[in-house]
């Protein structure tokens, strides 16, 4: 490493005199670069000045606790400074790698994130192409107010109508009392937990993840339709090949934001609807940190594996994106 | 429109009447917690209500009434409600506007700085010694509020909205001498309004359905929001006797009524506004969102 830089600062010296013109020509261009960026601030210094208070909120409240995270890197003192007091190298990553109890919550994050991503993607499209059938306005409008409701309720109150309706006494027991005779214990047991995160989750957000799909089919031509249809296209063969195709952007900037969020599964919901006694389906890695930091006071450690968390977050949504922009050609930046 | 088909008409009649069902089932776990709330605990426990009140009462919703923490938490939600929307609204459309301008130099530059921050996170237990330590924000209302005044993904919205927005007007305004202040206040503010009453609602409902800040960084129960005395009800953080002076008999639990009302409480304004707001919303995040 050291031989390759002491080569790259030699390599110059052989050619002194274009690398002088360089330099200079260099200086000139950062000078005017300079001239420029004096002139656009004094054109547009109100412009600028606009941008102080949001890009200041941006490095406190954002950017300070990126920075934080180096206290997985060094060990935390209570009351200490929020970078920490000692370096401790990858003690802590270390430590994650050989945590049993990691490993669980990394396999039920994948797991939940997987079955999130796989029903509620593609549900949404769906409903949409469903709803955009419906030719009777009231009616269409009334299915998309009712459906939007539950994305506007509080992670609390969800959680609070899960419970009641789950309940032993609760309707659905009822239902089930009335067929099989039997009761099941939903919220104790670590085998319903996913069917239940997961349909509630569909309960929530198919009406809202339909939203930005109707406004993608409104903008399709009609005559695309018409000309399908001379063309002897069915109503199922338009679909296929005029309606998915108009779609398709959307769907693809939609399916890159939802598998940058994969890992972070609800975390809001699975802390008020986990308990002991599901841990083994519902525990995920953002329960696990938050038990560990904010409850077991191991600052160190948990931002470790929020950290690793962050970290694949990130991977997952650069390469969907690098992926979609060479398969597709869409990107989101 | 050619001839339908006989396939797609039987289609068209099974998809009204699916849509009916998802309809039904979308609406039935709200229903059933308003016919909770106005029924007697003895019918709950047995299981007959259903979307009918049974035991019609309204006993409990007078206990909620009468409970000193409830009226006070409720009222710190309006109070968090309103100040994080007024902030958030100052710094997105600030932001937003400024990032609008194709013309503004190092514009990319502060694109991308903001946009890292929806993929890359500083997580939440250095957020949490950030709060606590070094800002001493934990424990007061500044904790609740702050975190989420600026949600980028807002700021988008907005900002596609502005640059769709006719440059004409604004040229024509600049030569006439008028300052980008002045050009803000009086055209890009008025021409506006559905964007900025699209983003009021989602801040507004954002702020008020919160509860995880609170949850983090507030110990004082008199800070606490109404999610959080839900919350803390639900979870059975909270004994009969934190309810006012419901418990007659000692059940440990909090009865089921005591627990439907406060959640019709707590989402009743929410409820009541959004049919109204609806079509505002909706035009405005397809404004936002579509256009390339």
């Amino acid at each position: 490493m050291d031989q390759e830089i002491d080569r790259l600062k030699d390599q110059p010296e052989t050619g002194f005199i274009t690398s002088q013109q360089e330099k200079e020509n260099k200086k000139k261009k950062q000078g005017d670069r300079f001239s420029s960026t004096v002139k656009a601030l004094k054109k547009d210094w109100q412009l600028y000045s606009l941008l102080i208070l949001p890009i200041a909120y941006l490095i406190i409240f954002q950017y300070l606790p990126m920075i934080g995270n180096v206290i997985a890197f060094r060990k935390f003192v209570p009351g200490g400074s929020m970078f920490g007091e000692e370096f401790v190298g990858l003690h802590y990553v270390r430590m994650f790698i050989n945590d049993p109890t990691f490993w669980r919550v990394f396999k039920n994050t994948l797991m939940l994130g997987g079955l999130t991503l796989l029903f509620n993607f593609p549900l949404p499209i769906i409903f949409a192409i469903l709803l955009n059938e419906v030719k009777i306005n009231k009616f269409k409008k009334f299915v998309q107010t009712a459906s939007y409701l539950p994305h506007f309720i509080s992670t609390v109150i969800v959680a609070g109508m899960i419970m009641e309706i789950l309940a032993s006494n609760g309707i659905v027991n009822q239902l089930i009392e009335m067929i099989t005779g039997e009761k099941i214990i939903f919220m104790q047991s670590a085998d319903w937990f996913r069917t239940i995160y997961v349909g509630s989750e569909v309960w929530q957000r198919t009406g809202w993840g339909a939203i930005l799909y109707l406004a993608a089919l409104t903008n399709i031509d009609p005559n695309l339709y018409e000309a399908a249809a001379i063309d002897g296209a069915g109503r199922l063969r338009q679909t296929w090949h005029v309606t998915i195709p108009g779609i398709l952007p959307t769907v693809v900037t939609l399916l890159i934001l939802n598998i940058g969020s994969f890992m972070n599964v609800g975390f809001e919901k699975i802390l008020l609807l986990y308990n002991p006694l599901n841990y083994a389906t519902s525990d995920v890695v953002s329960t696990y940190l938050y038990r560990i930091g904010l409850i077991s006071n191991n600052f160190s450690y948990s931002t470790a594996i929020g950290l690793f968390q962050a970290i694949i977050g990130f991977v997952l949504v650069m390469s969907a994106n690098m992926i979609s922009k060479k398969v597709t050609d869409r990107s989101l930046w | 429109m050619l001839s339908e088909t006989k396939a797609y008409k039987v289609f068209k009649i099974f998809n009204y009447f699916l849509l009916a069902v998802i309809v039904f089932v979308t609406l039935t776990p709200f229903m059933n917690v308003v016919a909770q709330s106005f029924s007697s605990e003895a019918y709950i426990n047995a299981g007959q209500v259903f979307l009918i009140p049974k035991g019609f009462n309204t006993e409990t919703y007078e206990v909620i009434f009468g409970d000193r923490t409830f009226w006070l938490n409720y009222r710190n939600t309006i109070l968090y409600t309103i100040l994080g929307t007024a902030i958030a609204m100052v710094l997105t459309t600030m932001l937003s506007y400024v990032l609008s301008k194709r013309r503004l130099k190092g514009r990319g530059f502060f694109i991308g700085f903001s946009v890292f921050t929806m993929f890359f996170s500083g997580g939440m237990i250095p957020t949490y010694i950030l709060y606590n330590n070094t800002l001493g924000i934990t424990n007061t209302i500044w904790s609740v509020v702050l975190p989420g005044a600026l949600s980028i993904y807002n700021m988008l919205i907005m900002k596609s909205f502005f640059e769709n927005l006719p440059d004409s007007l604004e040229e024509a305004a600049a030569i006439d001498g008028m300052s980008t202040y002045g050009i803000i206040r009086s055209i890009i503010l008025p021409l506006s309004k559905p964007i900025l009453a699209t983003m009021i609602l989602f801040y507004a409902v954002a702020y008020w359905n919160s509860w995880f800040q609170a949850f983090l960084y507030l110990n004082n129960k008199d800070l606490f929001p109404v999610t959080l005395y839900l919350r803390n009800m639900i979870s059975g953080a909270m004994g009969m006797s934190d309810v006012g002076q419901a418990a007659s008999d000692n059940q440990t639990q909090i009865a089921s009524n005591i627990k439907s009302v406060t959640m019709v409480l707590t989402v009743l304004p929410i409820i009541t506004v959004y049919p109204f707001v609806q079509k505002y919303f909706v035009h405005g995040i397809m404004l936002g969102s579509v256009k390339e």
